[in-house]
């Protein structure tokens, strides 16, 4: 298993040098335009917040897995983990804003020790669409998680899942030998509790990342395939499959520079920048909050240190006025999200 | 001077060839769009085709292209391989076919 750039001591550890990469080189020397000066043309800058709709809180960096293009550096590694004061911040947030999506991410959430005390009194609250971002195999990871399906069930949470492909080995190659297996196990348990059946009111949908330097393929098509592979290879079911663009930063910038993909790529997104795409970008109707509290414009912005242009920085100073209306941290990163059809933690947004 | 008669970069150039003949340039790139749409042949399907003619042609630049997309629509590397070989027995099949001609040839003025 892979450690984490925090734990190799990597350069890229450092969100100021990765976002030095973004504004050098064919940024810097005119090459590509900056995403700041792409949105310009189009007058959509500044990017400005909407109403907020989805609250996406990530409740630690700790993950049983170490996948390769991992925006956080997740990892066994990672000890940054919510407390329980913080998510008790987080509740009252909850139960006073119009957010009609809670969207609860990592790491891997589950191992949070606190996670369950957390769904419990979320689901109290009753938001619209409670997510659990899982990554399926610490469900299969040891014993104390084996009834996560049943737990998920009893609280109706949404599960939102990583899947990368429909074959052992594209999947294992991008998340660690042996993800495929316990994730088809996974799905299969998932499926046994009802999640993902067609008239199912249990929700589950996968996340394709694609395992490269490439761009993810047409959402509705590559649905088609992984449905027709799942059920036919493994008679696994699930509702929809959100296609995400891996963004240059962390893990999978690390990939793109020793791979020496990094300036293709960057070019290949901004030949696909599309103009329509920025108006529904995730960040202008999402705040994520971070292990300790602090409030960024989107998971992206979290990793990269890039904390919300407002007065309220901290979920304990939570203020939907002040929020709303401010002005959205941008770098180069942000193309990952206008590319194509667009890219968001809901798949597409055109 | 140019020292390659193929430069990667000018893959992103094809595009331009509409400069110099416009109506023909966008028939073109028309005509292509719509080949490659969804028909009774799945777009997958026709992109696996590309890939393997991109081959058979020997053009660089395709083959980028073709790759390319087949990873973006999560064509795997072994139903990749397997389209080419389609190409190559096509292409080895098409020499070899022609050994009936020269067969034919030598029957015909050996005695």
């Amino acid at each position: 298993m892979i450690k984490s750039l925090q734990k190799r001591n990597s350069e890229l550890a450092n969100s100021k040098r990765q976002l030095e990469i973004l504004s050098n080189g064919i940024f810097q020397n005119g090459d590509l335009p900056k995403f700041k000066d792409k949105i310009a043309e189009t007058g959509q800058f500044p990017l400005r917040a909407k109403k907020l709709e989805i609250l996406q809180i990530n409740v630690g960096y700790m993950c049983n897995q170490v996948c390769e293009h991992c925006h956080v550096d997740a990892g066994p590694d990672r000890k940054e983990i919510m407390t329980r004061e913080t998510m008790r911040q987080c509740l009252e947030v909850i139960k006073n804003t119009g957010a009609h999506t809670l969207d609860l991410t990592g790491g891997a959430p589950e191992m949070n020790p606190d996670f369950r005390w957390f769904v419990e009194e979320a689901s109290k609250v009753g938001v619209k669409d409670f997510i659990v971002r899982s990554n399926l195999t610490i469900i299969r990871a040891n014993k104390k998680y084996y009834d996560l399906p049943e737990f998920f069930k009893k609280h109706n949470v949404h599960v939102i899942s990583s899947m990368p492909h429909w074959t052992k080995g594209k999947t294992d190659k991008q998340r660690g030998s042996g993800v495929f297996d316990k994730s088809i196990k996974a799905l299969q348990e998932l499926n046994a509790v009802g999640y993902g059946m067609p008239d199912s009111n249990l929700r589950l949908d996968l996340v394709y990342n694609p395992s490269g330097a490439f761009l993810p393929g047409n959402q509705v098509s590559m649905e088609k395939d992984f449905k027709k592979a799942l059920i036919d290879d493994f008679g696994i079911r699930f509702h929809n499959l959100f296609t995400i663009t891996n963004l240059p930063i962390s893990r999978f910038l690390d990939y793109l520079i020793a791979s020496e993909n990094y300036e293709d790529y960057m070019y290949a997104l901004v030949e696909a920048y599309n103009p329509q795409t920025v108006d529904n970008v995730m960040c202008t109707n999402t705040l994520s909050v971070s292990w300790d509290g602090y409030l960024y414009d989107c998971d992206f912005n979290q990793m990269l240190n890039l904390p919300v242009n407002s007065k309220v920085k901290h979920i304990s100073d939570y203020n939907e006025e002040l929020l709303e209306g401010r002005t959205i941290m941008i770098s180069q990163h942000c193309y990952g999200c206008t590319a194509g059809a667009g890219s968001s933690c809901q798949g597409s947004v055109t | 001077m140019q020292k390659t008669y193929y430069d990667p970069a000018d893959l992103k150039k094809f595009g331009k060839i509409t400069e110099w003949s416009e109506e023909l340039g966008n028939k073109f790139f028309d005509y292509y769009a719509k080949v490659f749409e969804e028909g009774k042949l799945s777009a997958r399907e026709k992109s696996l085709i590309a890939l393997a003619v991109a081959h058979t042609e020997q053009c660089p630049y395709c083959i980028d292209a073709y790759t390319q997309d087949g990873l973006q629509r999560g064509i795997t590397k072994e139903e990749m391989m397997e389209a080419l070989h389609v190409g190559a027995a096509i292409k080895s099949g098409a020499t070899l076919v022609h050994g009936v001609q020269m067969m034919n040839k030598v029957n015909k003025l050996e005695m």
